[in-house]
């Protein structure tokens, strides 16, 4: 067993990741391969594919109507995540359970089943569906992963802290401004860019919601059917993982800045 | 001797009244609170969802909807082979990955939780980031790969173990559950790290001195108390994947389909909703059961190891 | 015990600092400070002493505006603090938890209450470093909070508090979280503070010996009522009643009878010492039964001839060394429970052997009564 751990273990662990990324890896690499079949051996190194990106307006559009919502979703669940994960970090009320497990529950059911349901309401409303009818959808699987990273970054908060400033002659809004605020600054920019992510990468909301508008991922799933298309899609789909991946890295370390702020003092009482 | 009690002239003030009282209570405030994200789930999730469960019980003439209450189209769920086979075979799919994503995910689980070291928060970037990117392109990348001439394909062609490309690899079950396998990965090491790391290390330790080997403390302390991280990541992959949509469309091919096809059809293009709101509610009902049964099973089974 | 001749007792005609009248808080059915009556006089170090869960911290952060009192009121300095927040009392806090702002250096820490009263750059530079002086931390100023020990935190709480020159300054069990040593140190600093710099400070703890060490005047709680308010002397000598005569150290309590109350004076007729008079313990409702006690420190042994005026003869039947004391378990024909002494080891008391026969002397004077 022991030696079992120390050598299989890790070795598990090291095919594992490669697991992990060596699928995502083969959009970049067939991204800049000449050929128009994602195929061994390559046959060239080339820009072309993602020169031509620019040149198309229906892209263009998709990524601006990807721009709009990720945005709009992005602050709406972020309020909303402020407002639910504040309430459950500080607050011990009966129903919290109850309510943060609802408020939870997009995270654990099918999304088309989610999907489907939205739309049924919003047509049955007469609603037409819209970048607005995305938003909503987003922000409603948005706010799961908003709370997670605020709830971290909420917790362990000393609420003697915020006492303390009322204490020294603080007022209420002075107080969320000089003590609230730079403490949990960065888990909300964290949730902001998860969140600004998460609604970049989504498809199956944006497939039934969006009407005629194309977001992103909509685009991409059009573009699928035509196998003379996909190089560029290789492209595009390697810009949309290169920026999550930055915007994700920063998240993560804004995350970790937060823990430390919140907790590395903790640590020594 | 000084007297117990001074000062006791004093005029007591008047009771607060009882709606101020209240409404700076805890129960008040936190309800207010978090009133604002509840109230969206409420009605961006709750009453939606009501409104297919009822639609289920109705009946779809051309566009007009029949509102008396009906189990016609539950009996056509259930019944119409065509849609208890995408049912069972989306369960059968949604238990297999979700039973795979844990069995590979423990481990590693288990390698961040007791052998990461200082680098278990960089350890879980690593493996939650390839999650955080697009689910289209994810899958997307498995069509490359298992694809005709795909790079699994091509790259044992260029090796010499194949004479042609086979066709054995993409648009089937297998080719499902691999790549929905891939793409909940990180989703089930969370959980299972999470309970590992709740784990007290002196009962490890305890059972150790109490002369149980590695393997046997690891059966009868580590695992047993990381139940709960397993059940948890086993519903978390099982539920959603049983209505996946993309992957079934884009690697699946015709012996892939999976349910969530049926259910967008009746949606999308002039299809039935009263239909496609049954599908969704049996499908719903039967995972939810199906976990039920596996969690049930898994708590047996914890007993038994003692 | 600590007992300090040097200490200036708080002047009895300084005035009243902090009022509590009739206060009670409930939460629900349950009362946390049950009709709360107390007066702190100016420039007093007045601890509130008690177990957890016994009110004491409910009633600082009341004073502090943290809470509000669910009837009675409040007042400093001669005002109603009624429904006055926190952010406009002249009382300022030093947080169990400290409380200090980890995205603050300790120079911003300390001006951090500063800043809303907007003095200027140099003058408030000047207070920060002066407060900083004060608590033995100048030159830390860009030390981020972060990477403080516990004693500076606890250092930095208490400059940050200061600095806002209060009327009132609460401690909230400002020590628990430091080691023996670094306490015993911060109760000396902290009561040389506190005469340096003549502010009323009220500290809530649970630790007798702190209470007893630092304070002018101390308030016993129990279960949300305040059980005796007096100076830490007669705390430890004359407890009103055996709840805090237990809580405040040792002592050996028996049974009494009571036989005649007569002005201050109380006749009890007890199994062991016969019949004892001594001054009836404040609010005592004449009743048939009182306790009385003497402490196990008040009880010496007799070696060899030494004769006593007063002395009851027994055996030891236990016998715990705790160094510089130490303690016997004495067992003595006609007492309910043995007794337990404490002798300091400069005689040979840690060398009796479990069984020996031994005399007690003892000084009526020490006999106190107190209610059950």
């Amino acid at each position: 067993m022991k030696r079992l751990l120390s050598h299989w273990l890790p070795a598990y662990a090291f095919l594992y990741i490669v697991f992990l990324y060596l699928p995502v890896m083969f959009l970049p690499i067939f991204s800049v391969n000449a050929s128009h079949v994602p195929k061994f051996p390559l046959t060239g190194f080339t820009w072309k594919w993602y020169e031509e990106l620019p040149r198309t307006p229906a892209l263009l559009d998709a990524a601006w109507n990807s721009l709009m919502v990720g945005v709009t979703a992005a602050i709406l669940s972020t309020i909303l995540g402020i407002c639910a994960a504040r309430a459950i970090t500080r607050y011990r009320f009966r129903g919290r359970t109850a309510a943060s497990g609802l408020i939870m529950a997009p995270l654990v059911l099918p999304e088309i089943i989610l999907a489907v349901s939205l739309l049924i309401v919003m047509l049955s409303l007469g609603l037409k569906l819209s970048l607005f009818t995305v938003v909503l959808g987003h922000v409603l699987i948005c706010i799961p992963y908003s709370v997670t990273v605020l709830n971290a970054g909420f917790e362990g908060f000393d609420r003697s802290l915020e006492e303390a400033s009322a204490d020294l002659g603080e007022t209420s809004f002075g107080t969320f401004r000089r003590v609230t605020l730079p403490m949990v600054a960065p888990a909300i920019i964290s949730s902001l860019l998860v969140s600004f992510t998460i609604s970049l990468d989504e498809f199956i909301m944006a497939f039934f919601l969006a009407g005629t508008d194309a977001t992103l991922p909509v685009y991409i799933w059009g573009q699928l059917r035509f196998a003379a298309k996909l190089p560029s899609v290789l492209a595009l789909g390697t810009l949309l993982l290169v920026g999550s991946f930055i915007l994700l890295t920063i998240a993560e370390m804004l995350r970790r800045r937060a823990e430390r702020r919140v907790h590395g003092v903790a640590t020594h009482a | 001797m000084a007297a117990v009690v001074e000062g006791s002239n004093s005029t007591p003030s008047a009771p607060r009244g009882r709606g101020r009282a209240f409404l700076q209570s805890e129960q008040a405030q936190g309800l207010a609170l978090i009133s604002p994200t509840l109230l969206y789930a409420l009605i961006l999730l709750v009453v939606p969802v009501g409104v297919v469960i009822a639609y289920s019980f109705w009946t779809q003439d051309y566009l007009s909807i029949d509102r008396t209450f009906t189990l016609e189209q539950y009996s056509t769920a259930l019944g119409e082979p065509i849609y208890r086979d995408l049912l069972l075979r989306s369960l059968w799919v949604s238990l297999l990955v979700s039973i795979c994503t844990v069995v590979l995910a423990y481990p590693i689980a288990y390698y961040i939780s007791f052998h990461g070291g200082r680098h278990k928060s960089l350890w879980l970037f690593l493996i939650t980031i390839p999650f955080w990117t697009s689910y289209l392109l994810r899958v997307m990348s498995w069509k490359v790969i298992l694809g005709y001439n795909g790079v699994l394909n091509s790259g044992l062609i260029g090796l010499g173990i194949i004479d042609e490309p086979s066709t054995a690899l993409l648009y089937n079950t297998s080719a499902v559950v691999i790549t929905l396998t891939h793409a909940w990965a990180a989703f089930a090491i969370l959980p299972i790290f999470v309970s590992l790391e709740k784990v007290d290390r002196t009962l490890i330790e305890a059972a150790r001195d109490l002369g149980d080997g590695p393997v046997r403390s690891f059966l009868r302390v580590t695992l047993p108390l990381s139940l709960p991280g397993v059940i948890s990541a086993l519903l978390i992959v099982m539920i959603p994947t049983v209505g996946d949509y993309v992957t079934p469309k884009l690697v699946g091919g015709k012996d892939g389909v999976m349910i969530a096809s049926a259910i967008e059809t009746q949606f999308k293009r002039g299809g039935n909703w009263p239909l496609g709101s049954a599908l969704s509610v049996v499908t719903m009902t039967v995972v939810t059961m199906m976990a039920l049964a596996v969690v049930f099973i898994i708590r047996q089974a914890g007993r038994r190891v003692r | 015990m600590p007992e300090s001749a040097s200490r200036p007792e708080a002047k009895p005609e300084a005035r009243p600092m902090i009022e509590i009248r009739s206060v009670t808080r409930s939460y629900g059915p349950f009362k946390a400070l049950d009709d709360a009556n107390l007066t702190i006089r100016e420039g007093e170090f007045f601890s509130l002493l008690g177990p957890s869960g016994c009110g004491k911290t409910t009633l600082l952060r009341m004073i502090a505006g943290f809470d509000n009192p669910t009837t009675g009121s409040i007042h400093i300095d001669g005002q109603a603090m009624d429904g006055i927040p926190a952010n406009r009392r002249p009382t300022n806090m030093v947080f169990q938890s400290y409380a200090i702002f980890p995205h603050l250096n300790v120079e911003q820490n300390v001006a951090y209450g500063l800043k809303r009263q907007k003095l200027g750059a140099s003058e408030e530079k000047r207070l920060v470093e002066e407060a900083l002086g004060q608590v033995s931390l100048s030159g830390l100023g860009k030390r981020g909070a972060t990477e403080l020990s516990g004693g500076q935190r606890q250092r930095v709480a208490l400059a940050r508090a200061l600095v806002m020159r209060p009327k009132v300054l609460l401690l909230d069990e400002p020590l628990s979280a430091l080691d023996k040593k670094l306490r015993e140190q911060m109760q000396v600093e902290l009561r040389r503070l506190q005469q340096a710099v003549g502010i009323t400070f009220i500290l809530v703890t649970h630790d007798q010996y702190e209470a007893l060490a630092l304070s002018d005047r101390i308030a016993v709680m129990f279960g949300g009522k305040i059980a005796q308010v007096s100076s830490p002397k007669e705390i430890y000598q004359r407890p009103v009643n055996r709840q805090v005569a237990d809580f405040v150290g040792g002592m050996n309590f028996m049974k009494g009878e009571v036989v005649e109350v007569n002005g201050s004076a109380i006749t009890l007729d007890t199994a062991g010492f016969g019949r004892v008079r001594t001054d009836k313990p404040a609010g005592f409702a004449a009743n048939g039964h009182a306790t009385l006690g003497i402490r196990p420190e008040r009880l010496r042994v007799l070696w060899d001839d030494a004769k006593a005026s007063h002395e009851v003869a027994g055996k030891v039947v236990e016998r715990h060394y705790f160094g510089e004391i130490t303690q016997l378990v004495v067992e003595v024909p006609g007492f309910e429970k043995p007794l337990s002494v404490t002798e300091t080891n400069n005689f040979g008391a840690d060398d009796l052997p479990v069984g020996a026969q031994i005399r007690l002397a003892y000084d009526p004077d020490a006999l106190v009564a107190m209610a059950d």
